[in-house]
This record gives structure tokens, C-alpha cells and sequence, in this order.
């Protein structure tokens, strides 16, 4: 059941680059990574493309297809009937080659974000958490870090200037993840998120749920919830005078 | 494009890990928190290796949901699984040690599913008397490689406080491939590669180098492996003088994806079986119950009324046959296949819908519900999947010191995880894994910490710098030669049709004639395009390696003249009590790969012990039973 598609493929560098037309072979249940496969093999064997495990497990291809943040092998060719195929690299991002971005900004970010401190006196094994109290967490770990939302993520896709004081969606959620995990003991998380990576410049439109392939609802579980803390802190007249008096940190 | 001698990059670390999945990143952490400074080289974007693909669980005997588990009955299960040819040293670091890599993990921010008691909560899995794997989900792979990515980051953190630096004592380089492993003499001097991103070329200098990089499952045309899995460090390795272990033994699991074609070999979890779902033919037979071997009779259920009541009472009912080893349920599914009662695209029926609810299969498999609804069609919550064997793991690797992981017989070398030999024997239990990658991950970065702390480092020569050099800008010299992506279709064929699930001497001597000449083949490999990010430059590199490990394979094939666990000989059907005593040990000598057999070590008195003789008669000869052990 092989039919002929019309794939258009950016091709280049961070010198110079455009689309190419080309006329590829698709199967009946294919995948828009399938079909870059065999462009690949059979007529372009230096195209650049990130995979791993073709299954949506890793957070990969992640491309624009059509020009919607998307993972390449979770996208079905027959979803687009005869329509051309656009496929370009990641927007937010600066091209390395072809399909390939350079997605290290989000690298950098990770390190940023202070790690999980269980309790000093904790003894490994003896840890004891309620199934309902990990499940908040655990579905922030469910992220494969694709970084489609950090692509979509309108504070950051066309302004450049912001990526040095915004962490973006992926990063709120490991914030997140971290606030509401059973054993972390770092305090102030929920603060730093609003003044250290760029949680107030977030303006809730949902961009990043929308194109999460783990379906994460990462303005509604996360992202709000965490602006919602932040405002009752700072603008609680009783917290904020609290604060002053006692001089404490970890109100948070 | 030449390296420029003074302009090469240049790197010198205590402890070099190849590889970025489960075992590297806990061996990289082991060798940090030691002290020593420590390179992480990924083949590709830092937290996608292989391990995020592992489903099911890490097998531990912590005893959370069955008291009576500890780690002498994991022992058995293991060596049972793997039919008795199992380092035992190594199962039985792995079965004590489990437990305290899981918690450990749990310490570093992992979140894994709780029991009532908010303990971690254990599942069940092929091969194993006690539900014994700590899971998330159906993604723990992912759970473990992130923790251990982000216990990474916090190390970093540390860093960064006490040096002013986050990279300064333990540095991802992320997307390189490592070309060789370097050595002076004798002894490991480090590694060269080249970033895949610019195609420029690395070297690093390091007293030890940690061998970390999976599997194999490229070699072979349907495989749940992602393109990383080139036994790199298999062929690494070979290259480096390190003899490879029983390479005949790959494990096919029994329930890949078959339908549609580009999803073809994907993984189906084991806990889909673990969780209660059958499998059946296109006759609606529960086919399990005809396989059952006669070392595993006294274990498992005959019937469907005890298989089914098992899940509900497990002290007074045999569990159900669909969760035998691996081996014995993938040679079932190609038996049943073969004889015409296979599904319309070839291969069985699982079924998890008849005995779970819509809600519990989403909320337990949750990641094989999104699988198959999006990629095939299939709603699993109310029909059966289609599934059939893809390759999946090796149980071969390379030859190591149980308690170091140090690499026979080259100083500074180490290797973990599935890339290591020896631990699974002929088979693998599901579960297994994760936690191996973690026991021995950890022990290989004791075992070069404690090499480099005794040692002196030696440099690198420009000589073996510019031979290194040379090899890399060689297929950008050629031209009109061989395509990387045809001879690799050309060699999963082989694989495929004559070193697969079920072999014969006279195919597997027509594979090793029809690798050698692949291999010949691709020295004249051409690369069209320049060094940047270019995928067929990269596959040259890869094809090499993919190269040796199916001659080792096959060359380890033909020689075991019997059938158990992952090789299965048509001609020598049976299990030979003579070749349970036997390692093939595969070795390189710049033209070829040469195998041969080494006695395999036997257990000392407090491990056979463990065992009752009568299960041991199944697998051993009279003296070895009435000798009791090597002690």
C-alpha cells in the first residue's frame, strides 16, 4: 500500500539553509520519522536528524512539523492525507544542521534549578510515602524533556532576549516536582521560581500543555498553582510583615 | 578535513565512562563521589540513552510486598533463568546488593509507585517466585535514568560551591562517539572520538575508561533497540584486547509490536503479563500451557483454574505460564507462529483487557495504552495486541571481574551493564537489568577509582593519535564506494534470517561467510556530504562495530552445539549438562574474531546449597551434583 508523499525539508546550516522538495515512498501506518529515514537512506545520506528509541519515550525528534512542535515518530504521515509535509527544525533553538537544533540552553537551565535535598536524617529504605502524595510529582516525571514546550513557549520562541531570566515550562514543572515531592526539604522553591527563572513573565496561555506528548498539564498542575502560592506570599500583608520580623527563610 | 595536531582538542580526566544510560551515569557518580574527575561521553543528547526504554521495573529483593522474598531466592531465580551458565559471583553481588541501589536511588529524588504501607511497591515479573520490581508506572527506565541525570546535575551543584564551577570536576559531552580506546604500554591511556555536531575530532587522556554503552540490537532487522544500540563497546572492547563472553546468547523478547510495519520489534512490557494479560493464539487456545519445560514444571500452572486463581492466592497455586523466562515464551510465540496458528500479521494475541479495568490498565500501563492507541490503532483496555519476539537484549559482553567489573585481561578497562557478560548466563529475567546497572555500574566506578588511585597515568603518543586520526577522515577520502545504510540493511538480513531465534549449523556457516563479506565491503565505505552532523558518516563508525559483534555472534553460535536459554540450535535441540560447564570466550586479533571455550567458574558449597539437588540434577552432570561445590 505504498504510496508516493511530497515531503519539504529545511535543510542548512546557521550560515545558510531553505526548504527542499522531495518525493519520498510512505507505508500504511508510517510515521513522519520513518519517512525522514528513508529519505535518509535512499537520497540524502548526510540529512541531519536526532532520534533514539522511536516510541515516544525519549523526547528525541522533536521537530516542527507543519510548523507545530511535534515529535516525529508519534506523528502519523497519513494524518496529513495528500497535504505536503513540512518538516523544519526546532524554532526556538539555533539550527546545527537540517532537523537538528541545539538544545543545550535547556542543559544549562537543569543545572540551575537547586537539586532535591531529602532529610538529612533520613535512612535510605525507610522512606514511607502514600501513593496519592507521589502522584503529583510523578507526573511531572513523567517528562522525556523533548522540549516542545520550551519551543512553543511564546516568552522565549521569538524573543531571544528573555532566555537568560526565563527557565521555561520544562523547568516550572521540575520546580514544581521537586515543591511537591514528599521528602524535599529545600525551602523557598515556589519563590525562586518567580524570582530566579522567569515563572511571572509565564501569562498562562497553555501554549506548552497543548503540545506536551506526555499529555503533563503543565500550566494547570503546575504553573498555576505555583503563581497562585506565590501571590498569596507576597501580597499577604500578615506573611509579608512575618517575614520582616522574624527573618526567617522557608515561609515558602 | 585533517586534525590538526596543535589544534586537536585535547582532554585529561581520572575515570572516562562511555556511555550515558543507567550504568555509566551510576558508575560516573560512584567515580566523582570518590574524589576523581570524570568524563561522561553520550552518543546522543544527555538523558536519552537506551534505559529510558525499560519498562517494567528494577527486581529487588526488598520483600515489600511478599516478606517471604530475600536475596538467596533472587539468586535462584536468576541462575535458573539464565540455566545455571551465570558468573554466580556476579548473581549473587547482584541479588545481595539490589535492594540498597533501589533506596539509594529513592535518596537522589526517585519517585517510585507505594505499596498500602507507603513503601515501594513490587510487581511481578517472568521468572520471579516474589513480586520483586520497584516500578513507576510502565516507565521506570525513565524514573532511573533521570534521577540518576539529575543526582548528576547535583553533583555539579557541589561543585560549582566548593570549585567556582559546575564542569569542572564531572562533564557530560554530550553526542560523541568514541572511535577507539587508546593504549600505551599495556595499559589503557584513554580514548579518541569525534562530536558528532561538528564531525571534529576529541582526545582523552585517562588512566581508566569505563565501558558503558548497552547493546546490541541494531545488528538484527527487528529489535526494541533505538540506534544507539551498536555494541559500540562490545567492539571497543575486542579492539582494546578484552576478550567478549558468551556472545551466542541474545535475548528475543516475546511480545514486540508487529503490526503496523514502522513499529514493527517496539517493546511491549512484560508487566502487561505480569499484570495479568494472556496470550493466545488464532484459535483462541491459551497456548502457554503446552510449553512448559520439565525444569520448570514444578513451578508453574497446568491449567487455566490455577493460573488465574494465582493471581489472587500465590502461596497455594503455581503462577501462570505466560510469565516463564523470556527465552522459553519467545520460542513458544515463534513455535505457535510457525504452525499457522499465528495472528493475520504474523505473530500471537495478548490480552490484558478481560481481566482489568479500562481505568487500571491506563493507570498501570499507561505508557503501552498511549503506544498502541497511537501508533497502531489499537485501544487496549478493550481489544488484544498483536505481539511477536524482537531482539532485546544481549546476554553476552564483555569478560569481567565479578567484584571490580575490571575487563579481563587489560589494565584500566572496566565494564557495566548490559555491554558486561557473564551476570544473566543464557537468559536474562526481566527486571534484571535495571537493577544490574546499578550493581555493577556502581562496582566499575569503585573498581577504576581504586585502579587510578594506584596507578600512574600514561600519555597518549602522537603515533597512536595519528593512526586514530587517520581512521576517521578515511570513508571522506573514498569515493563511489559502499553506502553505511545499505550494508547495514544488508546485515540485519543476515542476522535476521540466520542468527535468530532459532539456528542451524548450515545457516549460521552462511552467515559468518556473508558477514565476512559485508565486512570486506565495508572498508570501502564513502561518505557523500562533509563532517557536520552528517548520519552516514556516523553509521560507517557504527557498522564497524555492529560488524564484529554478529561475526563473534555467529562464530559463538556455531560452536555450542546445544540449545538454552537465548540460543536455540534446531539441530541440537536439547540442553547439554557438558556445555553448562563451558563459556565461548570471543577474542580479536586485528583481522578476525577467534572463539573458544573456557570453563565456566563453579559455585562454591554456600551458594550451590541455596539450591535443592534435585533441581540441580536437571541441569548438572552427576559429579558436578556429588562434588556439591567448588570449595
Amino acid at each position: 500500500m505504498a504510496r508516493k508523499i511530497n515531503l519539504r525539508i529545511w535543510r542548512g546550516d546557521a550560515t545558510d539553509g531553505g526548504l527542499q522538495d522531495v518525493q519520498v515512498e510512505a507505508n500504511e501506518g508510517e510515521v513522519v520519522l520513518d519517512v525522514i529515514h528513508r529519505v535518509q537512506a535512499t537520497q540524502m545520506g548526510d540529512l541531519a536528524v536526532r532520534w533514539n528509541c522511536k516510541a515516544g519515550k525519549c523526547g528525541s525528534c522533536s521537530m516542527e512539523i507543519n510548523g507545530k512542535p511535534r515529535l516525529a515518530c508519534m506523528t502519523q504521515v497519513a494524518a496529513y492525507g495528500d497535504e505536503t509535509i513540512t518538516v523544519t527544525p526546532l524554532r526556538a533553538f539555533p539550527v546545527i544542521k537540517d532537523l537538528v537544533a541545539d538544545v543545550s540552553f535547556n542543559y544549562k537551565k537543569a543545572m540551575e534549578i537547586p537539586a532535591f535535598e531529602p532529610p538529612k536524617e533520613l535512612v535510605p529504605g525507610e522512606a514511607r510515602m502514600q501513593q496519592i502524595d507521589v502522584e503529583r510529582s510523578q507526573e511531572f516525571r513523567k517528562c522525556i524533556e523533548c522540549f516542545l514546550c520550551q519551543d512553543v513557549c511564546h516568552v522565549v520562541r521569538d524573543h531571544e532576549e528573555n532566555k537568560k531570566s526565563f527557565a521555561g515550562p520544562r523547568f516550572f514543572i521540575r520546580i514544581a516536582e521537586l515543591d511537591m515531592h514528599p521528602l524535599d526539604t529545600l525551602k523557598n522553591r515556589k519563590r525562586t521560581a518567580q524570582e530566579e527563572h522567569g515563572l511571572g513573565m509565564c501569562n498562562i496561555t497553555k501554549c506548552c500543555t497543548e503540545v506536551c506528548p506526555e499529555h503533563i498539564k503543565i500550566t494547570d498542575n503546575a504553573i498555576i498553582p505555583m503563581k497562585e502560592r506565590v501571590a498569596d506570599i507576597k501580597y499577604d500583608p500578615v506573611r509579608w510583615l512575618g517575614s520582616k520580623i522574624r527573618k526567617r527563610e522557608g515561609i515558602v | 578535513m585533517t586534525t590538526d595536531k596543535s589544534t586537536l582538542e585535547r582532554h585529561k580526566y581520572d575515570v572516562l565512562v562511555i556511555g550515558a544510560g543507567g550504568a555509566g551515569l551510576r558508575a560516573a557518580v560512584e567515580a566523582r563521589e570518590s574524589g576523581l574527575r570524570v568524563a561522561i561521553i553520550c552518543k546522543s543528547l544527555f538523558g536519552k540513552a537506551h534505559t529510558v526504554m525499560a519498562e517494567g521495573g528494577a527486581a529487588a529483593s526488598m520483600g515489600n510486598a511478599n516478606s517471604n522474598d530475600n536475596w538467596q531466592v533472587h539468586f535462584r531465580d536468576t541462575m535458573r533463568g539464565g540455566k545455571f551458565l551465570n558468573h554466580f559471583r556476579m548473581a549473587e553481588l547482584h541479588a545481595k546488593e539490589s535492594p540498597d541501589r533501589i533506596w539509594e536511588l529513592e535518596m537522589w529524588g526517585a519517585l517510585f509507585d507505594r505499596t498500602k504501607e507507603g513503601k515501594i511497591s513490587q510487581r511481578n515479573f517472568g521468572g520471579h517466585e516474589y513480586p520483586r520490581l520497584a516500578h513507576v508506572g510502565d516507565r521506570t527506565g525513565l524514573e532511573l535514568i533521570r534521577t540518576m541525570q539529575q543526582k548528576i546535575v547535583a553533583l555539579q551543584q557541589a561543585d560549582k560551591r566548593e570549585h567556582g564551577e559546575y564542569e569542572s570536576h564531572i562533564k557530560v559531552f554530550a553526542e560523541l562517539t568514541i572511535t577507539e580506546i587508546l593504549k600505551e604500554d599495556g595499559k589503557i591511556a584513554g580514548a579518541y572520538g569525534y562530536w558528532r555536531e561538528s564531525g571534529s575530532e576529541v582526545l582523552f587522556e585517562a588512566p581508566a575508561v569505563i565501558i558503558a554503552t548497552g547493546g546490541v540490537g541494531k545488528t538484527f532487522k527487528i529489535t526494541s533497540n533505538s540506534w544507539e544500540g551498536t555494541g559500540d563497546g562490545h567492539a571497543l572492547a575486542l579492539k582494546a584486547g578484552a576478550n567478549l563472553v558468551d556472545m551466542e546468547f541474545l535475548q528475543f523478547h516475546p511480545t514486540g509490536m508487529v503490526w503496523p510495519p514502522s513499529v514493527r520489534g517496539i517493546l511491549v512490557t512484560e508487566s502487561v503479563r505480569g499484570e495479568g494479560g494472556i496470550l493466545t493464539n488464532s484459535n483462541g487456545e491459551r497456548f502457554m500451557f503446552k510449553y512448559i519445560p520439565d525444569v520448570f514444571k514444578d513451578k508453574y500452572a497446568d491449567n487455566e483454574a490455577e493460573a488465574d486463581r494465582w493471581y489472587e492466592d500465590q502461596d497455594n497455586n503455581r503462577r501462570p505460564p505466560e510469565l516463564l523466562p523470556r527465552d522459553e515464551v519467545a520460542r513458544a510465540i515463534n513455535s505457535e507462529v510457525k504452525a499457522g496458528r499465528g495472528s493475520e500479521h504474523g505473530g500471537v494475541f495478548l490480552d490484558v483487557s478481560k481481566r482489568l479495568s479500562a481505568e487500571i490498565i491506563k493507570k498501570r500501563l499507561p505508557s503501552m495504552w498511549h503506544q498502541f492507541y497511537e501508533l497502531a490503532g489499537v485501544d487496549i483496555t478493550k481489544e488484544p495486541m498483536e505481539v511477536g519476539p524482537t531482539c532485546h537484549y544481549v546476554m553476552g559482553g564483555v569478560e569481567v571481574e565479578p567484584d571490580t567489573a575490571a575487563a579481563v585481561g587489560v589494565p584500566g578497562l572496566y565494564a557495566a551493564g548490559e555491554v558486561a557478560g557473564g551476570m544473566h548466563g543464557s537468559n536474562r529475567l526481566g527486571g534484571n537489568s535495571l537493577s544490574d546497572l546499578l550493581v555493577f555500574g556502581r562496582r566499575a566506578g569503585m573498581g577504576a577509582a581504586a585502579y587510578v588511585k594506584q596507578t600512574t597515568a600514561v600519555p597518549v603518543a602522537e603515533a597512536t593519535v595519528a593512526s586514530a586520526a587517520a581512521r576517521i577522515e578515511a570513508p571522506f577520502a573514498r569515493s563511489g564506494g559502499e553506502n553505511s545504510y545499505s550494508l547495514h540493511a544488508e546485515l540485519q538480513e543476515v542476522t535476521h534470517n540466520l542468527v535468530g531465534i532459532i539456528r542451524t549449523g548450515d545457516e549460521l556457516k552462511d552467515a559468518i561467510a556473508k558477514i565476512a563479506d559485508i565486512r570486506k565491503r565495508s572498508a570501502n565505505v564513502a561518505v557523500s556530504g562533509g563532517r557536520k552532523f552528517n548520519p552516514g558518516f556516523h553509521l560507517a563508525f557504527d557498522l564497524d562495530n555492529m560488524l564484529l559483534v554478529a561475526e563473534s555472534t555467529a562464530k559463538s553460535a556455531i560452536g555450542r552445539e546445544e540449545s538454552r536459554g537465548g540460543h536455540t540450535r534446531d539441530d541440537f535441540p536439547g540442553m547439554d549438562m557438558g556445555w553448562r560447564q563451558h563459556n565461548h570466550i570471543s577474542s580479536f586479533d586485528g583481522i578476525q574474531v577467534t572463539v573458544r571455550k573456557q570453563a565456566l567458574p563453579f559455585m562454591p558449597k554456600e551458594l550451590f546449597s541455596l539450591f535443592d539437588v534435585e533441581e540441580l540434577k536437571k541441569y548438572m552432570t552427576p559429579d558436578e551434583v556429588a562434588k556439591g561445590g567448588s570449595n
